[in-house]
């Protein structure tokens, strides 16, 4: 029976004073125990709201009632079989939007932490031998173009209901922002590779080093190639700049650059990796969503003395996940609320020294919805950095438009795709995740490449395709 | 069979080597003015350079890199016939628009001088008058020589000590063509910065058209980093997916040298570390 206690049972969590200065994991994770305490405070409600909340829809209540009856095989199984991401959404997810937003435990209480409890059912997963096996039984074989989470997703789908797929990653390793983009601290590589693993497993075929578009043109892969229809999860990757003077300065640099050297190509780990990445002692991130907090926790340790959040707004218009702000306080960072940067100092050298800001306050709603933030008259300042890491948010990344016909985009760049399928404006073609919606979230990802998939067999089995 | 294998290699000089890697699908993409990003292992950094040559019979591509640092020179040693690149991709990068100019100068100094063939030679292809003018500190480290002959009408060789061709620096042999060619619509420069900027500066007053292939510091090469950037006019371009090349009169190469400069002290130090691990007795 579920037991009324007002708090979730907290998330064990990697010291403070120490984790500030290196990579490892600062969630631990549960314990059994742990597990079996929170499992117990869900109230397994009939009109379960939380599933509402999910964007794949997990069936909450059963997977935690699994959890609390000690039944690890079945809780996974109900999990897998809503979500192919577990272990990786049970990370990341912004959980406080979503689920758990909806958990009617928060109308007197705390939520239950479902994602706390996803995670752990996705660990003990990863703990137990790879049952994955190839089923192909289609003739029809499917490209992907992307190894994000939405791509990776449509692949696990298809080769669940039996196609041939492969998916291509212009990158030399899967994983999309997974891989380049949340550090080892939030998302340990060995869990996404596990994930990558099982995909192996089903007969996915990987194929790493090839841009679509200048390696193969899209066109080849139906007329050249075979491939009966064609998945889009090229993501959001393009780095938006802010146009101020000094941009170009030496030690100002792109949150992706930043986070690209430093996860994806080892730079913490120079010079044993080739690549290097460095920080001053003073560096500052502009911006308040995930992509900042994980450029100004990773400046810490790599070295930094101080660590700046700057933001025009205020903590309420953040868009970071509550938890890594959180964790982002305990381990020191500054925050510089109501603070717009106005220009990158030169030291002389072409080197940053500095960034002038002006502070900011709040006015009326803007368009966003969200207070507009306006300049106070006369107080501008100059904050001393090294480092100006610019996470003001990502576009999608031309490259594939701009050398495939018939590929429809809107305004800010996006692909146009039909919200429940991704059908593009092109036949077969079909598109997901942050390539439609501009920067969004790994479960939004996940689920449009599961729709897709979803959509790609009905069509197929729909107009059956000559084999090329 | 193993991906990206080398299957030649010539040795120009002590400093400039050729690498002939299979890649059938790159070599049917592949258009002058390229390049490509290369991995030499798990751990190694990623490098653009430029596509050389390709071959769609063979399919294979050619890159004729100069051992600079500690990427280059580890490649130097390490890639053999039969060995393998950890990571290739490519091409990157907007191929070189070729258009109708009558009579073109083909400029190529240092490590530009490989890169600058495969445009010289598609020029020649489009019907222009070509003009290839190479520089090279001295007479042995010259090479293509002979390809260049077969691709261009004229050919202008300098070396700053004059042991082979003209004596003089690449803008020397630039005055000399000009002066001798009222007529020269277009230019093609790719060398280091300082290079292409006094090519540009050459160029300058007579409005010549100059394309230069900028090389900032890389490390996706697919325009998600942001860290190409190169100031054109009054644009900020990444070069990775905008460029490489761009009007040379436009672009501001103090900053770009600036900018090639953010890592000097980690490039020494890696190239230090790594060349005292060669010395170790294994
Ligand atoms: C630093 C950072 C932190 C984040 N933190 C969170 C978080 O905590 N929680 C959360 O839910 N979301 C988070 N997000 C957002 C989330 O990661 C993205 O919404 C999600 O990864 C989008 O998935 P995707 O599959 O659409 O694209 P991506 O993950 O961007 O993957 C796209 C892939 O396609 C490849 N590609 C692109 N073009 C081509 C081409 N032409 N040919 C071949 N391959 C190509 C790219 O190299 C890339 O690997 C974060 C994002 C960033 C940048
Ligand atoms: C589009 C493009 C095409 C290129 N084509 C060729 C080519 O065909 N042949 C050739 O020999 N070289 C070429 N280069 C330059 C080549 O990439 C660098 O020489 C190489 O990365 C140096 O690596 P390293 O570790 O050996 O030396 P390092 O010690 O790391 O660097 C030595 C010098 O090279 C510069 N450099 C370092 N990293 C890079 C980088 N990622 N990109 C560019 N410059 C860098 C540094 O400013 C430094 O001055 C090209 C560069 C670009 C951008
Ligand atoms: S996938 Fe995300 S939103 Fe859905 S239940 Fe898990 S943590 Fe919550
Ligand atoms: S709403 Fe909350 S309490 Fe109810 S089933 Fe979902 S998680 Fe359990
Ligand atoms: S190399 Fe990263 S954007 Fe050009």
């Amino acid at each position: 029976m579920p037991v009324k206690r007002s708090d979730k049972t907290p998330m064990p969590v990697h010291d403070a004073q120490l984790r500030a200065h290196d990579f490892v994991e600062v969630n631990t994770g549960y314990t059994p125990a742990h597990a079996a305490f929170e499992a117990e405070r869900c109230l397994r409600c009939q009109d379960a709201a939380c599933v509402d909340g999910c964007p794949v829809n997990i069936p909450i209540p059963d997977f935690i009632h699994a959890v609390a009856a000690g039944d690890m095989p079945k809780a996974a199984q109900i999990l897998r079989g809503a979500n192919p991401l577990p272990s990786i959404c049970g990370r990341v997810c912004p959980q406080e939007n979503q689920c758990e937003a909806q958990c009617h435990m928060l109308k007197r209480f705390n939520p239950v932490a479902i994602g706390h409890l996803e995670r752990f059912v996705a660990d003990w997963e990863r703990t137990q031998p790879v049952t994955a096996k190839p089923n192909i039984t289609r003739k029809e074989k499917i490209a992907v173009i992307g190894a994000g989470p939405s791509g990776l997703v449509c692949a696990g789908e298809l080769a669940r209901l039996g196609y041939s797929v492969t998916v291509y990653e212009a990158l030399h390793a899967p994983g999309g922002v997974l891989r380049y983009g949340i550090p080892e601290f939030r998302l340990p590589k060995s869990v996404l590779d596990w994930e990558i693993g099982v995909l192996k497993a089903m007969g996915v075929e990987i194929v790493c080093n090839v841009v679509i578009g200048r390696t193969i043109k899209m066109d080849d892969l139906f007329e050249n190639m075979g491939y009966a229809a064609v998945f889009i999860g090229t993501g959001a990757g393009l780095p938006q700049f802010l146009g101020i003077p000094g941009e170009n300065l030496n030690g100002v640099m792109s949150a992706n650059e930043f986070l690209t050297r430093m996860n994806l190509m080892g730079g913490y780990k120079f010079p044993e990796n080739d690549t290097p990445m460095k920080v001053g002692k003073r560096v500052a991130v502009i911006g308040a969503g995930n992509t900042a907090m994980d450029a100004v926790r990773s400046s810490l340790r790599l070295g930094a003395e101080a660590a700046y959040i700057v933001y025009r707004r205020s903590e309420k218009e953040m868009g970071a996940r509550v938890e890594e702000y959180h964790h982002a306080i305990e381990e020191g960072v500054d925050f510089r609320w109501l603070t717009n940067p106005l220009e990158v100092v030169d030291d002389g050298n072409g080197w940053v020294s500095g960034l002038k800001c002006q502070k900011m306050k709040l006015g009326e709603p803007d368009a966003s919805g969200r207070a507009r933030p306006i300049p106070i008259e006369g107080s501008e300042f100059v904050l001393p950095v090294d480092n100006v890491v610019l996470a003001i948010g990502t576009t999608p990344n031309p490259l594939l438009t701009r050398t495939t016909s018939g590929l429809m985009t809107n305004k800010k760049g996006c692909l146009v795709a039909d919200e429940s399928t991704g059908l593009t404006s092109k036949a077969l073609v079909f598109a997901g995740g942050d390539a439609v919606t501009g920067a969004a979230t790994v479960i939004l990802a996940a689920g449009a490449g599961k729709r897709s998939a979803q959509a790609i067999h009905e069509a197929l089995q729909q107009a059956p395709v000559a084999a090329h | 069979m193993s991906q990206f294998e080398i299957v030649s290699r010539e040795d120009f000089s002590e400093v400039t080597y050729l690498l002939e890697v299979r890649h059938p699908q790159m070599a049917r993409a592949a258009r002058p003015g390229q390049f490509v990003i290369v991995m030499l292992n798990e751990h190694g950094e990623r490098i653009p350079l430029t596509i050389a040559d390709f071959d769609r019979h063979r399919g294979t591509i050619t890159l004729v890199i100069q051992a600079v640092g500690k990427t280059t020179k580890q490649m130097q040693q390490e890639c053999r016939v039969g060995t393998s690149l950890f990571g290739l991709v490519g091409p990157m990068g907007i191929p070189t628009h070729i258009g109708k100019p009558k009579k073109v100068l083909c400029v190529g100094g240092g490590l530009g001088v490989a890169p600058v063939f495969p445009q010289a030679r598609a020029l020649k292809e489009a019907g222009a008058y070509v003009i290839g003018i190479l520089g090279f500190r001295s007479k042995d480290l010259i090479f293509w020589e002979d390809k260049f002959r077969a691709a261009c009408d004229e050919l202008i060789l300098c070396t700053n000590d004059g042991s082979a061709g003209m004596k003089g620096l690449i803008t020397d042999g630039i005055a000399v063509a000009l002066a001798g060619h009222a007529d020269v619509d277009e230019c093609v420069a790719i060398g280091p910065p300082v290079m292409m900027k006094a090519c540009a500066d050459a160029t300058r007053a007579r409005r010549i058209k100059t394309m230069v292939s900028v090389n900032p510091i890389m490390v996706d090469g697919t325009g998600m980093c942001g860290g190409c950037r190169v100031k054109v006019g009054d644009d900020v371009k990444f070069a990775c997916v905008d460029g490489p090349d761009f009007d040379g009169h436009l672009v501001d190469f103090d900053d770009l040298m600036t900018r090639l400069r953010r890592f000097t002290p980690e490039e020494k130090r890696a190239e230090q570390r790594w060349s005292d691990s060669c010395r170790m007795p294994q």
